[in-house]
């Protein structure tokens, strides 16, 4: 049995724009199992959404995936017909985005919006997709779900528009889930009930999901396994235990540093990292972190890091963590 | 669905009597208006009715018999208390009541204003839609500098320049006047075609315009990405999704259009002797024909109040966020 439900091959998108070529996804691989959840963190600019939306070709006009593969449960999504590809998104694969009240039509009602999606996938008469659209909305933890089909986006609250748009995500039975930032614009409490179901979901209907976040926290609680990326590139991608038990790339420390902690003492400054993510125009021909980099050396502006296995199922790239030399963390940089 | 739909004509019905109650002052004000600033054109009617050869006793005697030598306030009351007795008075030019004129000469005036409006919807909506949607291509740079020669373009000249090549020059369309059933549908629709298409560029090209702007706003929002991402056809995307929520300024313009149609309607009318509303209003300032003019204004004014009446309820049916009592979008 066949348990990968998705496989990208360096997966390369560029934007191309009046000032120059931005490479916001250069050369990204990775591959997810069914069931599975997989986080991809990092910064705004990273490219994570980038990725994600690249995986179901919904890119803007300037965007193109210039090289790669995207298999997804044996269909070839870079190649597939527009029709096969728009009955795929929204069935197949489902895509949670960052903010609940923009990501509805807030001119159609709730109920309108979601048998539109049920009946556009599936042969269903009004009276049947109406039906399946008020269970999903039960599902998802929806008080009163008659009513709410007649509600506007605008008059519910953001957790419930974001339990309105799982629930659409899920109305037609998806094997994938994108979640794009799906808890950022949430309140924390909220967040905490949205990624509940989020697994939820995952345990109880084996749905894969793929989460784009800038929090490690989130990573923690939900995933299986993670990529860290930073200025379009994979920096580090390993099981969740081993990233939690083992870090290994300098931007994955900052990233943990920039994390704020109840438990960490009053006093103690938050560390942000320094810097700015890098033009993604000028990137290639170094390691993208390396300006940025406490442990920067001569190398690092000078030759892209390969991502390395540096123990079993730990991919880094980074000069310094290439298996012999083992940096460690919060060692003085001896060049400076 | 019952108790929303419920709360929905409630607020139909309430924006209704909002306005009704809001027409009263509204009329009051134009009708002020009116009377004080057709007296202070210069010319006197009673000298204008009798012409350049009558003598200044007789123009005196004219204008008791007119009631013009009464003091202004006078006038005014008297012509209030007409009104409020559904009495506009009477013409002096045409000697018959005015709102039988007004009344005789609409239907002509809607003929030509409602057909244009109507094109210009079904023509300008539609290229503002393609123009966003290919937005910097060929076709949207070609209609797009159509439409600004369209909006640019004065009325008058406009009018002038139909005549002189349709209808002088090449012959193919009558030059003055409505035609009529009797010589067949063909005989009318010969006749309207120029002053619909006069009357019709300036809206098109607006309403053209609008639309890109707004579809552009619009198809760049995260909901429309969504649509989408749940594998939505593109053209419901875009004729269904995006296109209902361009809509709010689109109906402001097409409101402003059509009220704006009536006095475009005066140039129009004038050049092809089309005998409407537009004609009537010409004649009457000529002539001085203070009743008339008023009266015509005030049937405009009416007609203004009334068509932003259905822009506001239309705003209540496609946008759930607009709520009358709360002041606008929340």
């Amino acid at each position: 049995m066949n348990d990968q439900i998705l496989q990208v091959n360096n997966l390369k998108t560029y934007f191309f724009t009046a000032s120059g070529t931005a490479k916001a996804v250069d050369g990204v691989s990775f591959t997810m199992n069914r069931g599975q959840i997989m986080g991809i963190v990092g910064e705004s600019g990273s490219g994570k959404s980038v990725t994600a939306s690249s995986l179901i070709r919904l890119l803007p006009k300037t965007g193109s995936i210039v090289d790669g593969e995207v298999i997804f449960d044996g269909h070839d999504m870079r190649r597939i017909a527009n029709r096969e590809l728009l009955k795929l998104r929204g069935s197949e694969i489902s895509m949670i985005f960052q903010d609940p009240m923009t990501s509805l039509d807030p001119v159609f009602k709730i109920g309108d919006q979601m048998i539109e999606l049920i009946r556009t996938h599936k042969n269903l008469s009004q009276q049947e997709a109406y039906r399946t659209a008020v269970e999903m909305l039960h599902l998802v933890g929806i008080p009163e779900p008659e009513s709410r089909m007649n509600a506007y986006p605008h008059e519910l609250s953001g957790g419930m528009c974001q339990r309105v748009i799982i629930a659409m995500a899920i109305s037609c039975q998806p094997k994938f889930i994108i979640a794009d930032e799906p808890t950022t614009a949430l309140d924390v409490t909220v967040q905490a009930q949205i990624l509940g179901l989020l697994k939820k979901l995952r345990d109880e209907m084996g749905v894969s999901i793929l989460m784009i976040t800038h929090n490690l926290g989130i990573v923690w609680e939900m995933c299986d396994t993670v990529m860290v990326m930073y200025g379009g590139t994979t920096v580090e991608y390993t099981e969740m235990a081993q990233l939690y038990a083992n870090p290994l790339h300098p931007y994955t420390w900052g990233l943990l540093d920039s994390m704020p902690r109840l438990s960490a003492p009053p006093v103690e400054e938050l560390k942000a990292i320094p810097g700015t993510p890098p033009d993604l125009r000028l990137t290639g021909g170094c390691c993208a972190f390396y300006n940025r980099c406490p442990y920067m050396r001569e190398i690092c502006a000078k030759e892209v890091p390969p991502l390395v296995e540096v123990e079993p199922g730990h991919l880094v790239a980074c000069h310094r963590q290439n298996g012999d030399k083992t940096l460690v963390r919060g060692e003085v940089n001896q060049d400076d | 669905m019952a108790d929303i739909d419920n709360e929905q004509v409630i607020q139909v019905l309430k924006t209704i009597l909002k306005r009704l109650v809001q027409l009263v002052p509204i009329l009051f004000v134009v009708i002020t208006l009116t009377f004080v600033l057709t007296r202070m054109i210069p010319g006197n009617p009673a000298a204008i009715l009798l012409g350049p050869q009558a003598s200044p006793a007789d123009i005196a005697r004219m204008q008791e018999e007119l009631g013009l030598n009464k003091p202004m306030l006078e006038q005014y009351v008297n012509y209030l208390t007409g009104i409020s007795q559904g009495d506009f008075g009477k013409s002096i030019s045409y000697n018959r009541p005015v709102l039988s004129l007004i009344l005789e000469r609409l239907p002509a005036t809607l003929q030509i204003t409602l057909t244009s409006m109507v094109l210009a919807v079904f023509i300008g909506v539609p290229i503002g839609v393609f123009s966003a949607v290919k937005q910097y291509s060929a076709f949207d740079y070609i209609f797009m500098i159509l439409a600004l020669v369209g909006v640019s373009m004065p009325i008058f000249w406009l009018g002038l320049m139909l005549v002189l090549v349709f209808s002088v020059k090449l012959g193919w369309f009558a030059v003055l006047g409505m035609g009529s059933l009797q010589n067949g549908f063909w005989d009318v629709v010969q006749h309207m075609v120029l002053p619909v298409v006069c009357l019709t560029t300036i809206p098109t090209a607006t309403f053209a315009r609008i639309t890109r702007s707004s579809m552009l706003e619009v198809v760049n929002k995260e909901s429309i990405k969504a649509l989408r991402a749940r594998g939505i056809r593109e053209s419901l995307v875009i004729w269904k999704h995006a296109l209902k929520n361009a809509l709010p300024p689109l109906i402001t313009v097409i409101g402003m259009q059509l009220a704006s149609a009536f006095s475009g309607a005066i140039l129009t009318e004038t050049i092809f002797s089309w005998p409407g509303m537009g004609m009537l209003i010409y004649s009457a300032v000529f002539n001085r024909d203070y009743a008339l003019i008023q009266g015509a204004v005030l049937f405009i004014a009416i007609i203004f109040v009334f068509v932003n009446l259905i822009v506001d309820l239309i705003y209540l049916v496609i946008n759930p966020r607009v709520n009358y009592e709360g002041g606008g979008t929340p």
